[in-house]
């Protein structure tokens, strides 16, 4: 596969390649030659070795050994944890002694979870699995090979190699760009592995290429470094590998930089280079790539660059990984009292390191011990004097005075907006600024101080969010809860309004034109009734006022219904007379007296009725006597109407005598039904009564008992009845079939209920009679 | 004569028309509510603790667009302070002492086997992040607990820590440089940062 992508480029790999400017750039003094003399040498075992799980940009893996367990040499300690993560492997056999919060290699000197391993100095490896040819192997094997070995970008920033060994998903990589440039001063790293490894390098980049079936293979070399190159070239000569030198200036190592070198393409604002196409890794992860398929070896140690004054014998180390920095130096003749400070990486992009103990991870390309002379501190920042020189070398073509007036005063919007994130932090600008302004440190803290505002906006805004879902939630709990009430206030009034329509149905049955003046002594119902009826009639009246001639003949025509009602009343009680006097001896009296006083209100009807017609006006404003009729015939139409029930109620008694028994049920209902309806009217036609009686007492002595008498007698024969009714049920009961007799059962001792509150009605009523015939007397 | 009223009527005519336009344009693109709550509220920190004194953030926002104070938001502290300076383009005033302190950011936590499950801190919560029932034992979710601290007052059994948040290496970020002095005898006082290599 790979001979087929050479192929393509046979042509291109005689032609001499233009080689493009960035903007800006420097050149500090080199430094390389203190410590790119010496062979690549093989530190001894340390006594520890300690791991951190955070070694790279992403996630950090995850543990999968236990405490105090033996592990082999490659043997895998930490998973990776998603995509952007790597797993991590024992650089050497020996025991995990504990997993602890340990300084790790980060600017603020923090602490992370790291594994301490002990080696048991055997260096024994675990089983690997090697492969002569990668071409016998698929895309998605190589890649997950990698994966498996803990390939990071060894350059610096540690990103996963394999994530950058799938090529982007809507375009194939024009070309692989293996960065040799190393233009930070001092480190040699790649350099000497270049010149020791070279076929590892370019076999590396081969395998970067299967995968990725790249346009073009690039390797970009600084020309500082000529026994590289010479290296390089002799290793590549049979693979269309173009080993491409560019001139040294700093820092034409950048990602960004090198491909506008080689390509002349610039990678956008908030782009990656894949975006353009082009692929761009670090020599040193091309012969991790190649150990990891060639051998199957996982990223277990690193050529690192231990240098400055501060060492007697600077050069490179093949450092495992985790090996304290504080031991590998004391290997090489660190003088802890020449150097003020330890730096790991370069001069211009390296950190300060707080702890000496921090351990190497996979991106320590090199530890900087230098004396005062060589990196004296910073000299105390002074005014910008406005000279522009920043602007001048910036590589990343931006304006760093005034990148640096906005992140000071805290202006970090204008910041952004003048491209803050396209500073790719190389210290250019603050290397050449006169004034000694330590301009990155200003950068660096506007952009995180960016990101942290960022982040605190979507979390408050997400506070928001859930913070106005919860109000949502409660309002909608509180209304529903409302509606829920409002739903039974409705049906609770609902039933209020049946109760009164019922009433007044009953009212409108009796034909009763309650009275406001007889109201006092009802019940609260009756009361505003009446009062309703009372407003209909005060209504009435100023229509009257208005248009007196149709009043006048309701008044005339309504007199006259109450007197032919009278009337028909003073006729039913003399049947009841004749009745009485056949059958009743003992109540022919009270009868007789009945209907004296009935004809009596007869004859009071047809006078008003008379005086009525003759003079309606006063009849009108004078309501008294009216009054009087009106109760009257109340009265009468109640009792009327009580009789109707009795009888229906007979006839029903009778139905339920002779019906089926499946039907008995129903009737028995309706009977009790009509039962209710009889008390009801009964009830009522006692108050009116009462309430008659009170104002004939106070009014015209006339003696009530003749309006009690008929109560106690009715009340009397309802007793009789239902005592009857009663004695059939239980005949029927007797009768009946077993599903139905429980039924029945209850039906009697209802029954009995109503006969025992029909018995008392009487009493009170007889009791009534009685202070009324006191009254009388 | 007659020019002076044709010139009357033109004018009158124009304001007829500019008239009819404006009033027609303040109906027909009548802005909804107020967007400078809308802006206040978006740079207020949204822990709706009540430190301000009012019932939520968005409350306090209306009462800044009123003319109120800005000084109030503990949770915010200087840095919500100098946003609304900026916005509202007033001075920027000290956080007022009376409604708290700035404090590092909090969460909070249930000691989980103390936890009684009487629901009381889940109904306190303005931001539903207590998750559990009745007689279940709570629990915070961590992520989205602002650190308002609403919950720990109605705990009955106090069994509800505030601990700083351990924001991890990610939230880390470089440290604005300090102004050096530049007279010689103050660079003697110069700390270098960095491992003491002795």
């Amino acid at each position: 596969m790979s001979t087929s992508v050479n192929a393509t480029l046979s042509s291109k790999i005689i032609s001499t390649r233009t080689i493009y400017d960035f903007h800006g750039g420097i050149h500090p003094e080199e430094m390389k030659t203190l410590s790119n003399q010496t062979p690549i040498v093989q530190p001894p075992i340390p006594p520890q070795l300690v791991l951190s799980l955070q070694q790279h940009i992403g996630k950090p893996s995850q543990l999968i050994v236990e405490l105090g367990q033996r592990v082999l040499k490659g043997q895998k300690l930490a998973d990776a944890d998603g995509m952007i993560s790597v797993a991590l492997h024992a650089p050497t056999s020996g025991i995990i002694d504990r997993i602890v919060d340990h300084p790790i290699a980060h600017p603020s000197g923090e602490s992370g979870e790291c594994i301490i391993l002990i080696p048991d100095g055997k260096d024994e490896w675990c089983e690997l699995e090697p492969c002569e040819h990668y071409e016998h192997l698929s895309v998605s094997k190589i890649q997950a090979k990698v994966r498996e070995a803990g390939v990071a970008g060894m350059g610096g920033a540690g990103f996963p190699t394999e994530v950058k060994l799938h090529p982007p998903h809507h375009d194939k990589v024009a070309t692989l760009i293996l960065n040799a440039a190393e233009c930070e001063p001092y480190i040699t790293a790649d350099d000497r592995l270049m010149r020791e490894r070279a076929e590892e390098v370019v076999q590396g980049m081969e395998i970067m290429a299967y995968a990725l079936q790249p346009g073009e293979c690039i390797i970009g070399i600084e020309d500082n470094k000529p026994e590289a190159i010479a290296a390089l070239r002799e290793a590549a000569k049979e693979t269309l590998i173009e080993v491409c030198v560019i001139p040294t200036k700093y820092p034409s190592g950048g990602e960004k930089q090198i491909i506008k070198i080689l390509t002349d393409k610039e990678v956008p604002n908030g782009q990656i280079p894949a975006d353009i196409g082009v692929m761009c890794q670090n020599v040193g992860t091309a012969a991790a790539i190649y150990r990891a398929v060639r051998f199957g070896e996982p990223l277990i140690s690193r050529v690192t660059t231990l240098t400055g004054e501060g060492i007697q014998q600077p050069g490179n180390v093949e450092a495992l990984i985790g090996t304290p920095i504080d031991w590998l130096l004391s290997q090489y003749g660190f003088q802890a009292k020449k150097t003020e400070r330890l730096i790991m990486g370069g001069p211009m992009m390296g950190f300060t390191l707080k702890h000496i103990e921090t351990p190497i991870v996979k991106t320590t390309n090199c530890i900087l011990a230098p004396t005062h002379k060589d990196l004296p501190p910073p000299p105390p920042a002074q005014a910008c004097i406005r000279c522009g020189l920043c602007a001048d070398v910036c590589p990343a073509v931006l304006l760093p005075q005034q990148l640096y007036w906005f992140s000071r005063a805290q202006e970090y919007d204008k910041a952004e907006h003048h491209n803050l994130f396209d500073c790719i932090e190389c210290g250019a600008c603050s290397y050449v600024c006169p004034s000694s302004i330590p301009l990155v440190q200003y950068y660096r803290h506007a952009k995180g101080e960016i990101k942290q505002q960022k982040q605190d906006q979507l979390k408050s805004d997400q506070a928001r969010e859930r913070f106005e879902a919860r109000q949502f939630r409660l309002e909608r709990e509180q209304a529903e809860k409302d509606a829920r009430r409002k739903a039974r206030a409705d049906v609770a009034a609902k039933a209020q309004a049946s109760k009164k329509a019922a009433e007044a149905e009953k009212s409108v049955d009796t034909g009763t034109e309650i009275q406001t003046d007889a109201a006092p002594e009802d019940a609260a119902d009756t009361k505003k009734a009446a009062i309703q009826a009372a407003l209909e009639r005060s209504k009435e009246k100023n229509q009257a006022k208005n248009t007196s001639e149709p009043e006048e003949l309701i008044d005339l025509e309504a007199l006259k219904t109450a007197w032919d009602k009278t009337q028909a009343k003073l006729d039913k009680m003399h049947d009841a007379l004749d009745d009485a006097k056949a059958n009743n001896p003992e109540q022919v009296e009270k009868l007789t007296r009945a209907v004296e006083k009935n004809q009596m209100r007869v004859n009071q009807a047809k006078k008003a009725w008379e005086k009525a017609s003759t003079n309606l006006k006063v009849e009108t404003e004078t309501k008294t006597e009216q009054d009087s009729e009106a109760e009257k015939i109340d009265i009468e139409a109640l009792a009327t109407a009580l009789v109707k029930a009795q009888s229906k109620l007979d006839k029903m008694q009778d139905a339920l005598d002779n019906a089926q028994p499946e039907q008995v049920e129903k009737l028995t209902r309706a009977v009790e039904k009509n039962k209710t309806r009889v008390n009801q009217a009964k009830q009522a036609w006692e108050e009116a009564s009462a309430s008659q009686t009170a104002k004939i007492e106070k009014s015209t002595e006339i003696a009530a008992d003749t309006m009690a008498q008929p109560d106690i007698k009715a009340l009397e024969s309802a007793i009789e009845k239902a005592q009857s009714k009663l004695g059939k049920m239980q005949d029927a009961l007797e009768n009946a079939q077993p599903e139905q007799v429980e039924k029945l059962t209850k039906a009697v001792e209802k029954n009995k209920v109503r006969v025992q509150t029909a018995e008392n009605a009487l009493k009170a009523a007889n009791s009534i009679s009685a202070t009324n015939q006191n009254g009388e007397q | 004569m007659s020019v002076i009223v044709t010139a009357i009527l033109a004018l009158l005519g124009l304001a007829a028309v500019f008239g009819a336009l404006l009033g027609f344009a303040s109906i027909r693109f009548k802005v909804e509510g107020n967007p400078i709550v809308d802006e206040i509220d978006s740079l207020l920190p949204q822990t709706q603790c009540g430190q301000c004194g009012h019932p939520g953030c968005r409350p306090y926002a209306e009462s800044i667009a009123d003319g109120g104070d800005i000084n109030k938001c503990p949770p915010g502290g200087e840095a919500t302070i100098q946003a609304l300076a900026e916005l509202l383009d007033v001075e920027a005033t000290p956080l007022d002492s009376e409604h708290g302190e700035e404090i590092p950011k909090q969460v909070a936590i249930i000691r989980e086997d103390e936890c009684i499950g009487c629901t009381k801190c889940i109904q306190a919560c303005p931001i539903d992040a207590i998750l559990g029932s009745a007689k279940h034992m709570h629990t915070v979710i961590a992520s989205e607990c602002t650190g308002c601290d609403l919950c720990v007052e109605p705990c009955p059994v106090d069994c509800i820590d505030m601990i700083p948040v351990d924001q991890g290496l990610g939230a880390w970020h470089w440290q604005s440089p300090k102004d050096q002095k530049i007279i010689a005898t103050d660079k003697m006082n110069l700390v270098t940062e960095g491992a003491n290599l002795s």
